[in-house]
């Protein structure tokens, strides 16, 4: 088995309330000169079998269609090591 | 007409639409979403809720759900389809309705009775109204913030997509104040606020919200 990791962020142009929540909380417990946090949704996927080139497209597709909504989203997919 | 309501795993305010269906002197029909089938009926209201938890994205996987086929098809055949709150939600995922709802820019949840203008009269949902007629009915959700690029948001205003514009001010974040849009036929209508919790006197902040339900019926029986 292998582990794929899907990366989804809300795009740039996108406000994100959550992550300027957080923003707003650091300096208070000190954690100072951080500019600004974007929160996004981290997915791994075990996938059976090897990876090939049509897996990963597959998974793509899937990251597309449900994981990400590309109106407001990107991702990006990447293979983990081995597990 | 047979109006029918889905109900998904988490839908709160399906009896209430159904109940608003009734009052505007249709019949609503119970439509399951594991259920392939419309079951004949003459529209769809998607209602208001929390389908599945609202995990992953609200709508996003209700949209897979096996209504939602036949569902599909038929909106781009012309049935007319209703989508409030979460429903508007799961419209904007299927794609039949463009941009997306995020989180309100306040962070909190909104329950307030909240002004709506009446921008197009030209969809079959709001056809009953006057144009730029000023409406209240409920709103109450956490994720009502409408986004969509630059060209898409252009665009909606050039065609008059803009059904429903909040007035007295932004309470959600919405880019250019937009509480609902619709298809380029006007037969797909996707909103935040809840007309169907404005059908009565007694429960309601007014009764402003069952035109919605009673364009329907004209546009369908033409009574």
């Amino acid at each position: 088995m292998a582990r794929v990791v899907v990366d989804v962020m809300l795009k740039p142009e996108i406000l994100d309330p959550q992550g300027k929540a957080v923003a707003q909380a650091l300096p208070r417990l000190g954690y100072d000169g951080i500019a600004a946090v974007r929160q996004g949704k981290r997915f791994e996927l075990d996938v059976v079998g090897e990876i090939t080139e049509e897996r990963l497209a597959q998974i793509r597709g899937a990251a597309e269609t449900l994981l990400s909504n590309p109106v407001i989203e990107d991702f990006t997919v990447r293979v983990e090591d081995a597990i | 007409m047979r109006v029918g309501v889905v109900t998904f795993p988490g839908s709160l305010d399906d009896a209430d639409a159904r109940r608003a269906v009734r009052l505007a002197g249709a019949e609503p029909v119970a439509l399951w979403h594991a259920d392939a089938d419309l079951h004949g009926v003459d529209a769809v209201v998607l209602p208001g809720g929390f389908s599945y938890g609202d995990y992953l994205r609200c709508g996003a996987i209700a949209r897979f759900a096996p209504v939602m086929e036949p569902l599909v098809e038929a909106a781009h055949g012309g049935l007319p389809v209703l989508g409030i709150c979460n429903g508007f939600q799961v419209l904007c995922e299927s794609h039949l309705l463009p941009g997306a709802l995020i989180r309100n820019d306040h962070r909190k949840f909104n329950c307030v009775d909240q002004a709506l203008v009446v921008e197009s009269t030209a969809t079959v949902w709001t056809s009953g109204y006057a144009t730029g007629q000023r409406i209240v009915v409920p709103l109450k959700n956490g994720e009502g913030g409408y986004v969509a690029d630059e060209k898409t948001l252009d665009g909606l205003e050039a065609e008059g997509r803009v059904v429903v514009r909040y007035a007295g001010g932004n309470p959600n974040g919405s880019y250019r104040d937009i509480a609902g849009i619709s298809n380029e036929r006007g037969n797909v209508v996707g909103l935040m606020p809840h007309p169907e919790h404005a059908v009565e006197d007694l429960t309601g902040p007014s009764t402003d919200g069952l035109t919605f339900f009673t364009s329907a019926l004209k546009a369908v029986v033409g009574v």
